[in-house]
């Protein structure tokens, strides 16, 4: 009981700091990583209620996806920048 | 650089409108009608064995129609954005190990869509889960600079895209003539559910993947 609280608390402590560090953070590269890793935490939590249906979900669609979609824009977006003049 | 008491007046007003969503969770009357039952009590006549496949195909097979034309009228947005241009330059190749791994997995991943389209009827997975692994293996595939980005979808790629759509269209429809809209007689129930997943997973993975296929372009074919 109390190893899964804790691992609970744990949980939710790194959603929230993800979560804030991925909005707070200035270097758009990174804070696209921090999305992910925040995708991925958010699949345990969906885990951890016993909702393997919706982790699934999240796993391949919030993390991988939107991530890869994300990190192409962060490329476009750097060579863009690179190439004006 | 924003005043301080700007910033502390907004931080004050985030935190008491989390507040105030917080209580009023808290505040929620107990459901009069307990869903879990109904399921449970009708799971012998949806066709399929596990309770969210059974909700999310059958019970309220509605939702998951008008979900699935959403998506699509997401891509159909995503066309009349981006236009009918020539087809895009492929991505620069990745390195052999790389392209050598994605062939490796790409065969897999669709082994493991197929796999969890057929598990959903019994396990978590589905008809969404699966679109997501085959539209991630197309990714895959896209940024080791295999399969090319898509310029103009062809008839075939279109009828594909919108498959899923029409075939769940179809059997509402033919449904809807003997009664009632999407009301599966119990012992065909398993049946058309699974054909309808199929063609689900098949223009769900197509949605998905043309979402990144049609954005994703070499910066440099911008104006």
């Amino acid at each position: 009981m109390s190893a899964s609280l804790a691992f609970d608390l744990l949980l939710a402590a790194a959603l929230l700091w993800s979560a804030w560090r991925a909005l707070a953070t200035p270097d758009i590269f990174r804070a696209v990583v921090l999305f992910i890793v925040f995708g991925l935490l958010l699949t345990l939590a969906w885990a951890r209620l016993a909702a393997p249906d919706i982790a699934l979900a999240e796993a391949a669609i919030g993390a991988g996806l939107t991530g890869a979609l994300l990190l192409d824009a962060v490329g476009a977006l750097g060579s863009r920048k690179d190439g004006a003049p | 650089m924003i005043p301080l008491l700007k910033r502390v007046a907004v931080i004050l007003a985030a935190a008491s409108f989390a507040g105030a969503l917080v209580v009023a969770m808290l505040d929620l009357p107990a459901p009069t009608v307990h869903l879990p039952a109904a399921v449970e009590a009708n799971m012998a006549a949806s066709g399929v064995a596990h309770p969210v496949t059974a909700v999310l195909l059958n019970f309220r097979g509605y939702d998951t129609l008008l979900e699935v034309g959403v998506l699509l009228l997401a891509l159909l947005g995503v066309l009349a954005v981006t236009g009918v241009r020539a087809a895009p330059r492929a991505v620069a190749p990745a390195e052999p190990a790389k392209r050598m791994l994605a062939r490796l997995l790409a065969p897999l991943m669709m082994l493991v869509a197929v796999y969890l389209l057929w598990a959903g009827a019994i396990q978590p997975g589905g008809a969404f889960q699966a679109g997501a692994v085959l539209a991630a293996a197309a990714v895959l595939l896209h940024l080791t600079g295999i399969l090319p980005g898509w310029g103009a979808p062809g008839p075939r790629l279109r009828v594909s895209l919108a498959a899923g759509f029409l075939i769940f269209l179809a059997v509402a429809g033919a449904l809807l003539a003997r009664g009632a809209l999407l009301a599966y007689p119990p012992a065909q129930a398993g049946m058309l559910i699974l054909l309808i997943e199929a063609g689900l997973m098949v223009s769900l993975g197509l949605i998905l993947a043309g979402l990144f296929l049609l954005l994703s372009r070499d910066s440099g074919d911008e104006a």
